[in-house]
């Protein structure tokens, strides 16, 4: 079965909302819509404001994303 | 991060690409023209569940069925239902199995009766870019070499390689790391290990690249309305070069 090609980029939270989703500015000027990726919710991993993350983002829906990695 | 599988592990997903292969076999002696695709998809079920594999697909991210039977345009992820196979259609049937925890993706594109030239051009083709690929899959070599082998075949003749979809990295999950996508640059990616297994899978389109999800979610079809064919092996990369699990 074919995997969706996914994008990876990178940016940093702007601000948390509601049901583990966040506003991230990409690196490129674009604010986009993430959840976090389920195993980040499973190891506890905390995300705040100006954390900067990887996330994925279809090439369907370039302006919703899931967050997948958060650096140190 | 790409999980590098031990011999071990290799032979276990060995006997669950076989059970794939076996049933795409049973398949190609079965399939004509007047069966539908939900008939296709009970004989994938039976067939895996008989010989000791769970099939993969079901329920996978909510897919309802064991196989994806992809007719013509339609390039992958087709939902097997009431629509009827005919003559000089050609039908891609794609089917995953489990063996002991462990994933083998496979999918084969088929004739029904006589085909037009074009599309037989295009099957033979998307079979020789696979193999191309599948050659490689050896250490030291680059993903993208896998990658720029399949465009390379495949638009030499003029046809349109998929870009939206990719195969995979395959083991424990059906989708693992990394992205083998069919297209790109022959020094991009990185560097084949010994125990990486990937489901190499070349989509091929008869006219244009882009594709279309229809509006159930799943099935995926060319954007001109063009035939597509669909080959797929897993296969992993070993001390002695390419070793295709799924061969029955």
């Amino acid at each position: 079965m074919a995997k969706e090609e996914t994008i990876t980029v990178e940016g940093k939270v702007v601000e948390p909302l509601p049901n583990a989703m966040f506003r991230v500015q990409l690196d490129n000027g674009h604010i986009v819509l993430a959840h976090i990726s389920g195993k980040m919710r499973m190891h506890f991993i905390k995300i705040l404001p100006g954390d900067k993350v990887t996330l994925e983002l279809s090439p369907y829906d370039l302006t919703r994303g899931r967050i997948t990695y958060r650096y140190k | 991060m790409i999980q590098l599988k031990t011999s071990e592990e290799i032979e276990i997903m060995r006997r669950a690409g076989r059970v794939a292969a076996m049933t795409l076999d049973m398949i190609g002696e079965n399939i004509e023209a007047g069966m539908t695709t939900a008939q296709i998809d009970m004989l994938v079920e039976d067939f895996i569940r008989s010989h000791g594999a769970i099939p993969a697909f079901k329920n996978y991210q909510g897919y309802p069925a064991s196989a994806c039977v992809s007719i013509d345009d339609e390039v992958v992820h087709g939902i097997p239902g009431k629509r009827v196979i005919h003559d000089g259609e050609i039908v891609s049937v794609d089917v995953g199995t489990i063996v002991d925890k462990f994933y083998g993706d496979s999918a084969r594109t088929y004739a029904i009766g006589p085909i037009s030239a074009d599309k037989k051009r295009l099957m033979e083709t998307t079979q020789k870019s696979l193999q191309a690929a599948i050659d490689k899959a050896r250490k030291g070599n680059r993903l993208g070499q896998i990658s720029a082998a399949v465009q390379h075949v495949a638009e030499q003749e003029g046809f349109g390689v998929v870009r939206h979809l990719v195969g995979h990295g395959i083991g424990r999950r059906m989708h693992e790391e990394p992205q083998v996508p069919n297209f790109g640059s022959e020094h991009d990616g990185p560097e084949l290990q010994i125990g990486m297994v990937l489901a190499i899978e070349p989509m091929i389109n008869l006219g244009t690249y882009d594709v279309k999800t229809m509006p159930d979610g799943w099935t995926v079809v060319t954007a001109d309305g063009r035939p597509s064919a669909h080959f797929e092996h897993t296969v992993a990369i070993t001390e002695n070069g390419p070793d295709i699990l799924t061969v029955a």
